[in-house]
């Protein structure tokens, strides 16, 4: 700090401090909302403070029939989808742009540059843009309703590949000149060389992914269609759209808990690689 | 950027690139032509045939004053959730800059909108902005506003740019607050020598400073407001009401899947492609430069 202006200094922490009060709010009155009973979440004005009906809910939500008047997979049905995509995505993706990383760096071959701006291309295409025409060929390749329609899709990177590469890029030479003298084949070079050194990116990566896989929204809405199928992301529109009739709120809330409980841990207790992730895919 | 020092040409990098190469090629850029070939097919009202029509599609879009409104939205949509949650981080960055000892607790403690999906932010909004059971229309209601999203359509908008805007404020941080961290101190000290007060050292010092972050930033917001969005305005508003938080996204879903549109929903997505195109490369022409101190 340059100046020592105590007063400031107190003041500063008052700013920041009222900064995380404003974006924990939402989070806050979710929890709140989740530990009530459904009588006390019908009358205005919402509580402020906790109640005591956390741990029921939480039995309610995850393994009752969820929401009663709607026909929704249990929770942790949704739970366990959810998961099964996110890894699939993340590390789908974290595996095919290695190895392709490693083939446009490594290898001298025709048509290198063209696949590299092929991949390119998927930057410039997402699902948005083009939902109608994918969705027919989801629906061709009879993938609908299943985890391979689900993560597959997803997985090509243009950033992750773009990622990888930079990291190879700061390899030294040396190390695939050594390597090759003591007699080690390409894929050898690739599982014990490159793979430990690019160890800690891969496990930036990951947690950007696995976030990024995790809240798919728009994708799993449009392919499946059977509730075994829901991710817990998708749920809560489902949940929403049927509060207005009947509204539940406790439980509701719960679920957007539980949905949104796995990455916040995953951000939080993976701290400094998230941020490394974060500022090294997207720059 | 091959390295010098590379293995000679094999079957083995084919296989390498294949995954990678099959899957763009299947669900990238074959559903992209289609969307392109659509974009200049026309169906008749039952669906049954379809015929050439040119660019037919695009001038029925263009003259469509639907889409023209909802262009002028998304435009305005995006402008103010870049522009709140962006002043809003920058100014909780230039504090946070200044913390020594704690500094990391708080950036625990404000980057988890991050983790949040879309759609979930936009349920926590809509629960705290309920017109007869939440927070904020209780609130209002003393000050003698009455509250009901569903029936107005500002109100509507303003629910959903807070939203957005909440969700981006964590990511915005973390670039704010790295960016001045990255500042040598020394410049910041030979400012304080000069006699400038923090304020004055904010504007005329770090504000110009980490100008580049903050277009980074800038393009990086607008790209989310105009396609991540989605899940907000799906969970909140359904576009309404009548239309008035219908974003371009929106728009393409609603009018190919609900409304079954297929050529008209194809030319919204091949002027959204173009748009993607257009900041992609404004992202890697001027962004990708680096500002020497």
């Amino acid at each position: 700090m340059i100046e020592n202006r105590p007063i400031f200094t107190f003041l500063t922490h008052c700013v920041v401090l009222l900064g995380v009060l404003l974006v924990a709010l939402p989070i806050w009155i979710t929890f709140v909302a989740a530990s009530h009973d459904e009588v006390r979440m019908l009358q205005s004005p919402m509580p402020m403070l906790p109640g005591p009906y956390l741990w029921d809910n939480l039995q309610k939500t995850l393994f009752g029939a969820g929401l009663s008047g709607t026909e929704t997979a249990p929770v942790w049905r949704m739970l366990l989808n959810s998961l099964v995509m996110a890894l699939g995505i993340s590390l789908g993706k974290i595996a095919i742009s290695l190895t392709s990383a490693y083939a446009i760096i490594y290898f001298k071959f025709p048509f290198r540059m063209g696949f590299f701006w092929l991949i390119f291309i998927t930057l410039m295409l997402p699902v948005e843009v083009r939902i109608l025409p994918t969705f027919e060929v989801i629906a061709n390749l009879n993938l609908l309703n299943s985890y391979w329609g689900l993560t597959i899709p997803l997985i090509a990177s243009a950033t992750a590949t773009f990622m990888f590469r930079q990291v190879f890029l700061t390899i030294p030479d040396e190390m695939l000149e050594s390597a090759r003298i003591d007699g080690a084949g390409p894929m050898r070079f690739f599982w014990d060389i490159l793979l430990p050194l690019s160890r800690t990116n891969i496990a930036a990566l990951f947690v950007i992914l696995f976030i990024y896989g995790w809240n798919q929204y728009l994708w799993p809405l449009l392919i499946t269609t059977d509730t075994d199928m829901t991710t817990i992301v998708m749920s809560i529109k489902q949940m929403l759209e049927a509060a207005e009739q009947s509204p539940q709120w406790n439980i509701i809330m719960m679920t957007a808990m539980l949905a949104m409980l796995p990455p916040i841990i995953v951000v939080i207790t993976m701290q400094k690689l998230f941020v490394k992730g974060l500022t090294e895919t997207d720059k | 950027m091959l390295k010098r020092v590379h293995f000679p040409s094999s079957p083995l990098p084919y296989l390498l690139v294949a995954p990678q190469v099959i899957i763009t090629l299947v669900f990238f850029v074959w559903p992209a032509s289609q969307a392109l070939f659509q974009s200049f097919l026309m169906e008749d009202a039952f669906g049954l045939s379809s015929e050439f029509v040119g660019l037919e599609n695009f001038q029925l879009l263009l003259e469509d004053e639907q889409y023209l409104n909802s262009f002028g939205r998304t435009i305005f949509f995006s402008f103010f959730v870049a522009g709140l949650s962006m002043s809003f981080a920058l100014i909780l960055a230039a504090f946070a800059d200044r913390i020594i000892k704690g500094a990391t607790t708080y950036r625990t403690l404000l980057i988890w909108p991050y983790a949040v999906a879309p759609v979930l932010a936009g349920a926590l909004w809509l629960f705290m902005f309920n017109p007869t059971l939440g927070v904020f229309p209780y609130l209002l209601n003393f000050m003698g506003i009455q509250w009901n999203h569903y029936l107005n359509g500002d109100q509507a908008m303003f629910l959903v740019i807070m939203a957005a805007a909440w969700k981006q404020v964590a990511y915005n941080f973390l670039f704010y607050l790295a960016a001045m961290q990255s500042i040598p101190r020394s410049i910041i000290e030979a400012g304080a020598i000069d006699g400038a007060g923090p304020m004055q050292r904010f504007w005329t010092l770090v504000f110009p400073l980490i100008a580049p972050t903050t277009f980074f930033l800038l393009v990086v917001n607008i790209v989310y407001a105009f396609f991540d969005t989605f899940g907000i305005i799906h969970a909140v508003t359904q576009g309404g009401p009548a239309g008035s938080t219908t974003i371009l996204i929106y728009k393409v879903f609603n009018d190919g899947f609900v409304g079954l549109d297929l050529g008209g929903s194809a030319a919204q997505s091949v002027v959204l492609m173009f748009l993607v195109i257009a900041m992609t490369v404004i992202q890697f022409r001027y962004v990708e430069k680096k500002v020497d101190y």
